[in-house]
Protein backbone atom coordinates (compact mmCIF):
# COMPACT_ATOMS: atom_id res chain seq x y z
CA UNK A 1 0.00 0.00 0.00
CA UNK A 2 2.60 2.17 0.79
CA UNK A 3 4.54 2.03 -2.18
CA UNK A 4 2.08 2.39 -4.74
CA UNK A 5 1.15 5.60 -2.67
CA UNK A 6 4.50 7.17 -3.63
CA UNK A 7 4.23 5.37 -7.25
CA UNK A 8 1.07 7.59 -7.73
CA UNK A 9 2.90 10.89 -6.13
CA UNK A 10 5.17 10.48 -8.63
CA UNK A 11 3.26 10.22 -11.25
CA UNK A 12 1.32 13.46 -10.08
CA UNK A 13 4.56 15.44 -9.55
CA UNK A 14 5.86 14.44 -13.04
CA UNK A 15 2.04 15.64 -14.53
CA UNK A 16 2.62 18.45 -12.66
CA UNK A 17 6.26 19.33 -13.80
CA UNK A 18 5.67 18.85 -17.06
CA UNK A 19 2.54 21.20 -17.27
CA UNK A 20 4.55 24.45 -15.92
CA UNK A 21 8.03 23.85 -16.72
CA UNK A 22 7.82 24.90 -20.16
CA UNK A 23 5.95 28.12 -18.40
CA UNK A 24 9.33 28.55 -15.93
CA UNK A 25 11.51 27.97 -18.19
CA UNK A 26 9.95 30.97 -20.92
CA UNK A 27 9.89 33.42 -17.36
CA UNK A 28 13.48 32.27 -16.48
CA UNK A 29 14.90 32.94 -19.77
CA UNK A 30 13.19 36.51 -19.82
CA UNK A 31 16.00 37.03 -17.00
CA UNK A 32 19.12 36.14 -19.63
CA UNK A 33 21.61 38.71 -20.81
CA UNK A 34 22.22 36.61 -23.51
CA UNK A 35 19.73 36.92 -26.79
CA UNK A 36 18.51 33.36 -26.59
CA UNK A 37 16.58 30.57 -25.11
CA UNK A 38 19.75 28.01 -24.56
CA UNK A 39 22.57 29.48 -22.64
CA UNK A 40 21.22 31.39 -19.69
CA UNK A 41 24.52 34.59 -19.71
CA UNK A 42 23.65 36.14 -16.35
CA UNK A 43 20.74 37.94 -14.72
CA UNK A 44 18.80 41.07 -16.50
CA UNK A 45 16.36 43.12 -16.74
CA UNK A 46 17.49 44.18 -20.01
CA UNK A 47 14.62 43.14 -21.82
CA UNK A 48 11.88 44.39 -19.70
CA UNK A 49 13.53 47.67 -20.75
CA UNK A 50 13.33 47.07 -24.62
CA UNK A 51 9.81 45.80 -24.09
CA UNK A 52 8.66 48.85 -22.25
CA UNK A 53 10.71 51.04 -24.60
CA UNK A 54 8.82 49.24 -27.30
CA UNK A 55 6.19 51.60 -28.39
CA UNK A 56 4.57 49.17 -31.12
CA UNK A 57 4.16 46.52 -28.30
CA UNK A 58 2.55 49.16 -25.80
CA UNK A 59 0.12 50.41 -27.89
CA UNK A 60 -1.04 46.43 -28.94
CA UNK A 61 -1.51 45.93 -25.26
CA UNK A 62 -3.54 49.18 -24.87
CA UNK A 63 -5.42 48.05 -27.99
CA UNK A 64 -6.17 44.28 -26.94
CA UNK A 65 -7.42 45.50 -23.26
CA UNK A 66 -9.55 47.83 -24.91
CA UNK A 67 -10.86 45.00 -27.07
CA UNK A 68 -11.27 42.83 -23.74
CA UNK A 69 -12.93 45.21 -21.92
CA UNK A 70 -15.85 46.48 -24.22
CA UNK A 71 -16.36 42.67 -25.61
CA UNK A 72 -16.79 41.62 -22.99
CA UNK A 73 -19.10 44.28 -21.60
CA UNK A 74 -21.14 44.45 -24.66
CA UNK A 75 -21.56 40.56 -24.89
CA UNK A 76 -21.90 40.11 -20.99
CA UNK A 77 -25.07 43.06 -21.63
CA UNK A 78 -26.70 41.39 -24.31
CA UNK A 79 -26.09 37.94 -23.17
CA UNK A 80 -27.43 38.87 -19.83
CA UNK A 81 -31.00 40.11 -21.67
CA UNK A 82 -30.95 37.01 -23.55
CA UNK A 83 -30.76 34.72 -20.85
CA UNK A 84 -33.69 36.24 -19.43
CA UNK A 85 -35.66 36.43 -23.00
CA UNK A 86 -34.62 32.63 -22.87
CA UNK A 87 -35.94 31.42 -19.45
CA UNK A 88 -39.17 33.45 -19.94
CA UNK A 89 -39.71 31.27 -23.72
CA UNK A 90 -42.55 28.83 -22.14
CA UNK A 91 -42.61 26.39 -24.98
CA UNK A 92 -39.57 23.71 -24.22
CA UNK A 93 -38.99 22.65 -27.70
CA UNK A 94 -38.40 26.69 -28.74
CA UNK A 95 -35.96 26.99 -25.69
CA UNK A 96 -33.75 23.91 -26.74
CA UNK A 97 -33.51 25.22 -30.40
CA UNK A 98 -32.43 28.21 -29.16
CA UNK A 99 -29.72 26.82 -26.94
CA UNK A 100 -28.36 24.85 -29.68
CA UNK A 101 -28.07 27.44 -31.81
CA UNK A 102 -26.45 29.14 -28.48
CA UNK A 103 -23.71 26.94 -28.37
CA UNK A 104 -22.59 26.60 -31.80
CA UNK A 105 -20.19 28.93 -31.20
CA UNK A 106 -19.17 26.80 -28.30
CA UNK A 107 -18.38 23.56 -30.15
CA UNK A 108 -17.13 25.01 -33.48
CA UNK A 109 -13.45 25.17 -34.37
CA UNK A 110 -11.83 28.42 -34.19
CA UNK A 111 -10.66 28.51 -37.65
CA UNK A 112 -14.44 28.08 -38.48
CA UNK A 113 -15.44 30.89 -36.62
CA UNK A 114 -12.88 32.64 -38.01
CA UNK A 115 -12.85 32.10 -42.10
CA UNK A 116 -16.92 32.19 -41.75
CA UNK A 117 -16.62 35.57 -40.22
CA UNK A 118 -14.25 36.69 -42.75
CA UNK A 119 -16.61 36.15 -45.02
CA UNK A 120 -19.28 37.37 -43.42
CA UNK A 121 -17.59 40.95 -42.82
CA UNK A 122 -16.25 40.74 -46.19
CA UNK A 123 -19.91 40.00 -47.50
CA UNK A 124 -21.39 43.49 -45.88
CA UNK A 125 -18.42 45.41 -46.68
CA UNK A 126 -17.09 45.47 -43.65
CA UNK A 127 -13.43 46.62 -43.04
CA UNK A 128 -11.18 44.42 -41.50
CA UNK A 129 -9.36 46.33 -38.07
CA UNK A 130 -10.48 47.51 -34.68
CA UNK A 131 -14.24 46.89 -36.07
CA UNK A 132 -14.07 43.40 -37.23
CA UNK A 133 -12.10 42.36 -34.39
CA UNK A 134 -13.96 43.92 -31.70
CA UNK A 135 -17.86 42.48 -33.53
CA UNK A 136 -15.96 39.13 -33.71
CA UNK A 137 -14.90 38.74 -29.68
CA UNK A 138 -18.69 40.05 -28.77
CA UNK A 139 -20.25 37.43 -31.02
CA UNK A 140 -17.82 33.99 -29.67
CA UNK A 141 -18.27 35.79 -25.75
CA UNK A 142 -22.26 35.57 -26.25
CA UNK A 143 -22.67 32.46 -25.41
CA UNK A 144 -20.42 31.78 -22.68
CA UNK A 145 -22.39 34.64 -21.02
CA UNK A 146 -25.69 32.90 -21.98
CA UNK A 147 -24.25 29.70 -20.15
CA UNK A 148 -23.23 30.98 -16.83
CA UNK A 149 -26.22 33.62 -16.51
CA UNK A 150 -29.17 31.14 -17.19
CA UNK A 151 -28.59 28.61 -14.17
CA UNK A 152 -28.62 31.63 -11.75
CA UNK A 153 -31.59 32.76 -13.19
CA UNK A 154 -33.14 28.92 -13.17
CA UNK A 155 -32.31 28.78 -9.53
CA UNK A 156 -34.38 31.73 -8.64
CA UNK A 157 -37.83 31.15 -7.81
CA UNK A 158 -40.54 32.68 -9.67
CA UNK A 159 -42.08 33.54 -6.57
CA UNK A 160 -40.03 36.47 -5.90
CA UNK A 161 -40.90 38.17 -8.84
CA UNK A 162 -44.88 37.44 -8.29
CA UNK A 163 -43.95 38.76 -4.50
CA UNK A 164 -42.18 42.02 -6.32
CA UNK A 165 -45.22 42.36 -8.58
CA UNK A 166 -47.45 42.29 -5.80
CA UNK A 167 -45.87 44.29 -3.70
CA UNK A 168 -46.40 47.29 -6.53
CA UNK A 169 -43.45 46.77 -8.14
CA UNK A 170 -43.06 48.33 -11.98
CA UNK A 171 -40.95 45.85 -14.34
CA UNK A 172 -38.23 47.77 -14.17
CA UNK A 173 -37.96 48.02 -10.67
CA UNK A 174 -38.61 44.09 -10.15
CA UNK A 175 -35.41 43.80 -12.50
CA UNK A 176 -33.49 45.75 -11.13
CA UNK A 177 -34.24 45.47 -7.26
CA UNK A 178 -34.79 41.47 -7.50
CA UNK A 179 -34.09 39.79 -10.44
CA UNK A 180 -30.32 41.52 -11.60
CA UNK A 181 -29.22 41.31 -7.37
CA UNK A 182 -30.13 37.59 -7.77
CA UNK A 183 -27.85 36.67 -10.48
CA UNK A 184 -25.13 39.05 -9.87
CA UNK A 185 -22.90 36.44 -9.50
CA UNK A 186 -23.42 35.06 -13.08
CA UNK A 187 -23.26 38.16 -14.65
CA UNK A 188 -19.77 38.25 -12.95
CA UNK A 189 -18.73 34.94 -13.98
CA UNK A 190 -19.63 35.62 -17.75
CA UNK A 191 -17.89 39.21 -17.88
CA UNK A 192 -14.72 37.81 -16.44
CA UNK A 193 -15.28 34.31 -18.96
CA UNK A 194 -15.69 37.36 -21.89
CA UNK A 195 -13.04 38.66 -20.85
CA UNK A 196 -10.56 35.91 -20.71
CA UNK A 197 -11.96 34.60 -24.25
CA UNK A 198 -11.31 37.76 -25.84
CA UNK A 199 -7.75 37.92 -24.02
CA UNK A 200 -6.95 34.71 -25.19
CA UNK A 201 -8.05 34.64 -28.42
CA UNK A 202 -5.72 33.75 -31.81
CA UNK A 203 -7.54 32.01 -34.33
CA UNK A 204 -10.53 33.84 -34.85
CA UNK A 205 -8.65 37.51 -34.35
CA UNK A 206 -5.79 36.19 -37.32
CA UNK A 207 -8.68 35.57 -39.75
CA UNK A 208 -10.62 38.91 -39.17
CA UNK A 209 -7.95 41.41 -38.51
CA UNK A 210 -6.65 42.57 -41.60
CA UNK A 211 -3.16 44.62 -41.79
CA UNK A 212 -3.03 47.41 -39.60
CA UNK A 213 -4.44 46.57 -36.22
CA UNK A 214 -2.96 43.69 -34.17
CA UNK A 215 -3.70 42.13 -31.01
CA UNK A 216 -1.57 40.50 -28.30
CA UNK A 217 -1.65 36.96 -29.95
CA UNK A 218 -1.49 37.66 -32.97
CA UNK A 219 1.65 39.40 -32.38
CA UNK A 220 3.34 37.10 -30.74
CA UNK A 221 2.48 34.26 -33.33
CA UNK A 222 3.94 36.96 -36.02
CA UNK A 223 7.37 37.03 -34.20
CA UNK A 224 7.82 33.55 -32.89
CA UNK A 225 7.40 32.55 -36.48
CA UNK A 226 10.59 34.50 -36.59
CA UNK A 227 12.25 32.56 -34.31
CA UNK A 228 13.19 33.50 -30.42
CA UNK A 229 12.99 37.09 -29.05
CA UNK A 230 13.58 37.29 -25.43
CA UNK A 231 11.29 40.51 -25.30
CA UNK A 232 8.34 37.98 -26.03
CA UNK A 233 9.51 35.65 -22.82
CA UNK A 234 9.67 39.36 -20.78
CA UNK A 235 5.99 39.81 -21.92
CA UNK A 236 4.99 36.80 -21.41
CA UNK A 237 5.92 36.70 -18.00
CA UNK A 238 3.95 39.71 -17.17
CA UNK A 239 0.94 38.25 -18.86
CA UNK A 240 1.79 35.24 -16.66
CA UNK A 241 1.51 37.78 -13.26
CA UNK A 242 -1.50 39.26 -15.11
CA UNK A 243 -3.09 36.13 -15.09
CA UNK A 244 -2.41 35.07 -11.81
CA UNK A 245 -3.65 38.19 -10.35
CA UNK A 246 -6.73 37.96 -12.57
CA UNK A 247 -7.30 34.41 -11.20
CA UNK A 248 -6.30 34.79 -7.83
CA UNK A 249 -8.99 37.89 -7.40
CA UNK A 250 -12.06 36.21 -9.37
CA UNK A 251 -11.58 33.81 -6.80
CA UNK A 252 -11.08 36.19 -3.98
CA UNK A 253 -14.52 37.86 -5.38
CA UNK A 254 -16.57 34.87 -5.20
CA UNK A 255 -15.38 33.73 -1.92
CA UNK A 256 -16.28 36.79 -0.95
CA UNK A 257 -20.00 36.48 -2.23
CA UNK A 258 -20.68 33.35 -0.84
CA UNK A 259 -19.07 34.26 2.70
CA UNK A 260 -21.14 37.40 2.35
CA UNK A 261 -24.34 35.05 1.44
CA UNK A 262 -23.84 33.06 4.05
CA UNK A 263 -23.18 35.93 6.58
CA UNK A 264 -26.70 37.28 6.08
CA UNK A 265 -28.22 33.91 5.68
CA UNK A 266 -27.11 33.35 9.32
CA UNK A 267 -28.08 37.28 10.41
CA UNK A 268 -31.27 36.24 8.94
CA UNK A 269 -31.84 32.89 10.93
CA UNK A 270 -30.59 34.65 13.94
CA UNK A 271 -33.65 37.27 13.69
CA UNK A 272 -35.86 34.84 13.17
CA UNK A 273 -35.11 32.91 16.43
CA UNK A 274 -34.83 35.81 17.93
CA UNK B 1 -45.23 39.61 -24.06
CA UNK B 2 -43.62 42.80 -25.28
CA UNK B 3 -40.61 42.91 -22.45
CA UNK B 4 -39.63 39.47 -23.81
CA UNK B 5 -39.34 40.67 -27.14
CA UNK B 6 -37.17 43.61 -25.86
CA UNK B 7 -35.46 41.64 -23.93
CA UNK B 8 -34.47 39.06 -26.83
CA UNK B 9 -33.86 41.40 -29.84
CA UNK B 10 -30.39 42.16 -29.56
CA UNK B 11 -29.77 38.45 -28.73
CA UNK B 12 -31.95 37.32 -32.00
CA UNK B 13 -30.13 39.50 -34.01
CA UNK B 14 -26.88 37.81 -32.74
CA UNK B 15 -28.17 34.49 -33.51
CA UNK B 16 -28.92 35.59 -37.10
CA UNK B 17 -25.99 37.31 -38.06
CA UNK B 18 -23.13 35.94 -36.07
CA UNK B 19 -24.58 32.11 -35.77
CA UNK B 20 -26.91 31.17 -38.93
CA UNK B 21 -25.40 33.68 -41.72
CA UNK B 22 -22.07 33.01 -41.26
CA UNK B 23 -22.54 28.90 -41.07
CA UNK B 24 -24.53 29.44 -44.66
CA UNK B 25 -21.93 31.79 -46.15
CA UNK B 26 -19.57 28.97 -45.27
CA UNK B 27 -21.34 26.48 -47.43
CA UNK B 28 -22.24 29.03 -49.99
CA UNK B 29 -19.16 30.12 -50.13
CA UNK B 30 -17.82 26.34 -50.93
CA UNK B 31 -19.93 26.59 -54.12
CA UNK B 32 -17.68 29.42 -56.02
CA UNK B 33 -14.27 28.47 -57.60
CA UNK B 34 -11.64 31.56 -56.81
CA UNK B 35 -12.95 33.16 -60.41
CA UNK B 36 -16.41 33.51 -58.84
CA UNK B 37 -18.35 31.21 -60.49
CA UNK B 38 -20.85 28.70 -58.88
CA UNK B 39 -19.83 25.40 -59.55
CA UNK B 40 -19.17 21.87 -57.62
CA UNK B 41 -15.58 21.70 -58.80
CA UNK B 42 -14.40 22.11 -55.13
CA UNK B 43 -16.19 19.38 -53.76
CA UNK B 44 -15.22 17.23 -56.91
CA UNK B 45 -11.45 18.41 -56.72
CA UNK B 46 -11.87 17.44 -53.09
CA UNK B 47 -13.05 13.79 -53.22
CA UNK B 48 -10.75 12.81 -55.90
CA UNK B 49 -7.45 14.28 -55.45
CA UNK B 50 -5.78 11.93 -53.12
CA UNK B 51 -3.61 14.93 -51.43
CA UNK B 52 -6.91 16.57 -49.88
CA UNK B 53 -8.21 13.00 -48.89
CA UNK B 54 -4.59 12.29 -47.68
CA UNK B 55 -4.53 15.20 -45.65
CA UNK B 56 -7.67 14.66 -44.07
CA UNK B 57 -7.07 11.07 -43.73
CA UNK B 58 -3.71 12.01 -41.85
CA UNK B 59 -5.20 15.29 -39.84
CA UNK B 60 -8.09 12.79 -38.74
CA UNK B 61 -5.04 10.50 -37.14
CA UNK B 62 -3.32 12.84 -35.44
CA UNK B 63 -6.52 14.14 -33.40
CA UNK B 64 -7.01 10.69 -32.62
CA UNK B 65 -3.52 10.18 -31.42
CA UNK B 66 -3.57 13.31 -29.32
CA UNK B 67 -6.93 12.76 -27.90
CA UNK B 68 -5.86 8.97 -27.08
CA UNK B 69 -2.65 10.16 -25.43
CA UNK B 70 -4.18 12.81 -23.54
CA UNK B 71 -6.54 10.69 -22.22
CA UNK B 72 -4.30 8.10 -21.55
CA UNK B 73 -2.28 10.49 -18.85
CA UNK B 74 -5.36 12.66 -18.02
CA UNK B 75 -7.38 9.72 -16.95
CA UNK B 76 -4.97 8.76 -13.87
CA UNK B 77 -3.85 12.07 -12.98
CA UNK B 78 -8.00 13.11 -12.60
CA UNK B 79 -8.39 9.88 -10.53
CA UNK B 80 -5.43 10.66 -8.66
CA UNK B 81 -6.25 14.38 -8.00
CA UNK B 82 -9.80 13.57 -6.71
CA UNK B 83 -8.24 11.59 -3.86
CA UNK B 84 -6.16 14.23 -2.58
CA UNK B 85 -7.14 15.97 -0.12
CA UNK B 86 -7.22 19.95 -1.45
CA UNK B 87 -8.90 18.65 -4.55
CA UNK B 88 -10.05 21.36 -5.51
CA UNK B 89 -6.95 23.18 -5.15
CA UNK B 90 -4.97 20.89 -6.87
CA UNK B 91 -8.10 20.95 -9.89
CA UNK B 92 -7.23 24.72 -9.98
CA UNK B 93 -3.13 24.08 -10.27
CA UNK B 94 -4.62 22.10 -13.38
CA UNK B 95 -6.40 24.80 -14.90
CA UNK B 96 -3.92 27.55 -13.94
CA UNK B 97 -1.76 26.57 -17.51
CA UNK B 98 -4.59 27.25 -19.73
CA UNK B 99 -4.98 30.69 -18.56
CA UNK B 100 -1.81 31.62 -20.06
CA UNK B 101 -1.73 32.27 -23.86
CA UNK B 102 -1.29 29.28 -26.13
CA UNK B 103 0.99 30.83 -27.99
CA UNK B 104 3.23 31.84 -25.45
CA UNK B 105 3.32 27.77 -24.47
CA UNK B 106 3.87 26.85 -28.12
CA UNK B 107 6.47 29.64 -27.88
CA UNK B 108 8.34 28.00 -25.14
CA UNK B 109 8.77 24.75 -26.90
CA UNK B 110 10.13 26.79 -29.87
CA UNK B 111 13.04 27.32 -27.30
CA UNK B 112 12.96 23.81 -25.47
CA UNK B 113 13.22 21.47 -28.55
CA UNK B 114 15.70 24.02 -30.57
CA UNK B 115 19.19 22.37 -31.99
CA UNK B 116 20.54 23.99 -28.41
CA UNK B 117 17.67 23.60 -26.83
CA UNK B 118 17.35 22.04 -23.50
CA UNK B 119 16.08 18.89 -24.14
CA UNK B 120 18.45 18.77 -26.31
CA UNK B 121 21.33 19.58 -23.63
CA UNK B 122 19.55 16.67 -21.88
CA UNK B 123 19.90 14.39 -24.22
CA UNK B 124 23.54 15.13 -25.04
CA UNK B 125 24.09 14.53 -21.43
CA UNK B 126 22.31 11.25 -20.76
CA UNK B 127 24.37 10.11 -23.58
CA UNK B 128 22.67 10.22 -26.47
CA UNK B 129 23.24 12.74 -28.40
CA UNK B 130 21.30 15.36 -30.50
CA UNK B 131 18.48 15.31 -32.59
CA UNK B 132 16.58 17.28 -34.57
CA UNK B 133 13.65 17.69 -32.69
CA UNK B 134 11.55 20.68 -34.45
CA UNK B 135 9.61 20.19 -37.13
CA UNK B 136 9.18 16.60 -36.33
CA UNK B 137 5.34 14.92 -36.74
CA UNK B 138 6.29 13.83 -32.77
CA UNK B 139 7.07 17.54 -31.57
CA UNK B 140 3.74 18.35 -33.13
CA UNK B 141 1.60 15.78 -31.33
CA UNK B 142 3.78 16.21 -27.91
CA UNK B 143 3.03 19.94 -27.67
CA UNK B 144 -0.79 19.33 -29.07
CA UNK B 145 -1.00 17.05 -26.12
CA UNK B 146 0.03 19.04 -23.88
CA UNK B 147 -2.02 22.08 -24.51
CA UNK B 148 -4.87 19.83 -24.31
CA UNK B 149 -4.58 17.84 -21.33
CA UNK B 150 -6.09 20.06 -19.03
CA UNK B 151 -9.27 20.36 -20.99
CA UNK B 152 -9.44 16.46 -20.69
CA UNK B 153 -8.76 16.45 -17.03
CA UNK B 154 -11.77 18.68 -16.16
CA UNK B 155 -14.49 17.06 -17.31
CA UNK B 156 -13.48 13.59 -15.67
CA UNK B 157 -12.60 14.86 -12.65
CA UNK B 158 -15.79 16.48 -12.49
CA UNK B 159 -17.34 13.04 -13.58
CA UNK B 160 -14.84 11.28 -10.60
CA UNK B 161 -15.90 14.14 -7.97
CA UNK B 162 -20.07 13.27 -9.51
CA UNK B 163 -19.73 9.77 -8.43
CA UNK B 164 -21.12 8.70 -5.42
CA UNK B 165 -19.11 6.98 -2.88
CA UNK B 166 -21.44 4.63 -1.75
CA UNK B 167 -21.67 2.68 -5.00
CA UNK B 168 -17.76 1.78 -4.51
CA UNK B 169 -18.55 0.93 -0.91
CA UNK B 170 -21.09 -1.65 -2.36
CA UNK B 171 -19.37 -2.56 -4.68
CA UNK B 172 -16.14 -3.56 -2.54
CA UNK B 173 -19.14 -4.92 0.18
CA UNK B 174 -20.17 -7.15 -2.68
CA UNK B 175 -16.31 -8.59 -2.63
CA UNK B 176 -15.65 -7.05 -5.85
CA UNK B 177 -11.69 -6.49 -5.85
CA UNK B 178 -9.94 -3.15 -6.42
CA UNK B 179 -9.47 -3.72 -10.11
CA UNK B 180 -13.31 -5.20 -10.59
CA UNK B 181 -14.64 -2.03 -8.59
CA UNK B 182 -12.71 0.09 -10.96
CA UNK B 183 -13.69 -1.58 -14.18
CA UNK B 184 -16.89 -2.56 -13.59
CA UNK B 185 -17.85 0.39 -11.72
CA UNK B 186 -15.86 3.71 -11.93
CA UNK B 187 -14.77 3.42 -15.70
CA UNK B 188 -19.01 3.10 -16.72
CA UNK B 189 -19.89 5.71 -14.49
CA UNK B 190 -17.28 8.01 -15.62
CA UNK B 191 -17.87 7.54 -19.42
CA UNK B 192 -19.92 10.55 -19.49
CA UNK B 193 -16.59 12.87 -18.22
CA UNK B 194 -14.49 10.75 -20.74
CA UNK B 195 -16.88 11.07 -23.79
CA UNK B 196 -16.88 15.34 -22.67
CA UNK B 197 -13.23 15.20 -22.32
CA UNK B 198 -12.83 13.36 -26.26
CA UNK B 199 -14.71 15.96 -28.11
CA UNK B 200 -13.08 19.04 -25.98
CA UNK B 201 -9.86 17.82 -27.06
CA UNK B 202 -10.61 16.22 -30.83
CA UNK B 203 -12.80 18.77 -32.46
CA UNK B 204 -9.88 21.68 -31.51
CA UNK B 205 -6.69 19.19 -32.53
CA UNK B 206 -8.32 18.91 -36.28
CA UNK B 207 -7.70 22.67 -35.84
CA UNK B 208 -4.73 23.25 -34.72
CA UNK B 209 -3.05 25.45 -37.16
CA UNK B 210 -0.74 27.78 -35.13
CA UNK B 211 0.83 25.14 -33.34
CA UNK B 212 1.38 23.08 -36.98
CA UNK B 213 2.63 26.29 -38.22
CA UNK B 214 5.05 26.92 -35.15
CA UNK B 215 5.95 23.26 -33.98
CA UNK B 216 5.07 21.09 -36.81
CA UNK B 217 6.70 23.27 -39.60
CA UNK B 218 4.89 22.50 -42.72
CA UNK B 219 5.19 19.40 -42.24
CA UNK B 220 2.57 18.79 -40.86
CA UNK B 221 -0.85 20.04 -42.40
CA UNK B 222 -4.56 19.65 -40.37
CA UNK B 223 -7.95 20.84 -41.65
CA UNK B 224 -7.38 23.87 -40.22
CA UNK B 225 -4.06 24.31 -41.45
CA UNK B 226 -5.30 23.58 -45.24
CA UNK B 227 -8.20 26.49 -44.02
CA UNK B 228 -5.84 29.07 -43.20
CA UNK B 229 -3.67 28.52 -46.24
CA UNK B 230 -6.59 28.87 -48.86
CA UNK B 231 -8.02 31.75 -46.40
CA UNK B 232 -5.03 33.95 -46.06
CA UNK B 233 -1.93 32.86 -47.73
CA UNK B 234 -3.60 31.31 -51.61
CA UNK B 235 -6.96 33.17 -51.36
CA UNK B 236 -8.61 30.32 -52.44
CA UNK B 237 -11.64 30.61 -50.51
CA UNK B 238 -14.04 28.34 -52.31
CA UNK B 239 -12.15 25.23 -51.86
CA UNK B 240 -10.94 26.67 -47.83
CA UNK B 241 -14.91 26.60 -47.30
CA UNK B 242 -15.18 23.20 -49.30
CA UNK B 243 -12.88 22.26 -46.49
CA UNK B 244 -14.21 23.70 -43.65
CA UNK B 245 -17.57 22.31 -44.41
CA UNK B 246 -15.62 18.61 -44.31
CA UNK B 247 -14.21 19.96 -41.39
CA UNK B 248 -18.02 20.78 -39.91
CA UNK B 249 -19.33 17.14 -41.35
CA UNK B 250 -16.29 15.60 -39.02
CA UNK B 251 -17.31 17.59 -35.63
CA UNK B 252 -20.85 16.46 -36.39
CA UNK B 253 -19.97 13.09 -36.66
CA UNK B 254 -17.69 13.21 -33.38
CA UNK B 255 -20.44 15.10 -31.55
CA UNK B 256 -22.53 12.25 -32.45
CA UNK B 257 -20.52 9.45 -31.40
CA UNK B 258 -19.93 11.10 -28.12
CA UNK B 259 -23.20 12.87 -27.26
CA UNK B 260 -25.07 12.68 -24.17
CA UNK B 261 -23.28 15.33 -22.36
CA UNK B 262 -22.79 18.99 -24.49
CA UNK B 263 -21.22 21.04 -22.58
CA UNK B 264 -17.32 21.79 -23.75
CA UNK B 265 -15.24 21.17 -20.71
CA UNK B 266 -13.66 25.12 -20.64
CA UNK B 267 -11.36 26.55 -18.61
CA UNK B 268 -13.98 26.42 -15.24
CA UNK B 269 -16.94 25.82 -13.91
Amino acid sequence: MKKKFHLSNLYLILVFAVLYLPILYLIFYSFNAGKTMDKFTGFSWQHYLTLFADTRMISIVINTVIIAVLSALIATLIGTFGALGIQQLRKRSLRNCILSLNNVLMVSPDVIIGASFLIFFTFLGIKLGFGSVLLSHIAFSIPIVVLMVLPKIDEMSQVMIDAAYDLGATKWQALTRVVLPAITPGIFAGYFMAFTYSLDDFAVTFFVTGNGFSTLSVEIYSRARQGIDLEVNALSTLMFVVSLLLVGGYYALTRYNESKKIHRARAAEEEISQ
Amino acid sequence: MKSKAAYLTPYFLWIALFVIAPMALILYQSFFSITGHFTFANYEEYLSSSVYLKMTFNSIWYALIITVLALAISYPTAYLINQLKNKQLWLLLIILPTWINLLLKTYAFIGLFSQNGSVNDFLRFVGLGSHQILFTDASFIFVATYIEIPFMILPIFNSLDELNPSLINASRDLGASNWQTFRRVIVPLTMPGVKAGFQAVFIPSLSLFMITRLIGGNRVITLGTAIEEHFLVTQNWGMGSTIGIILILAMFVVMFLTRDRKNRGGQIR
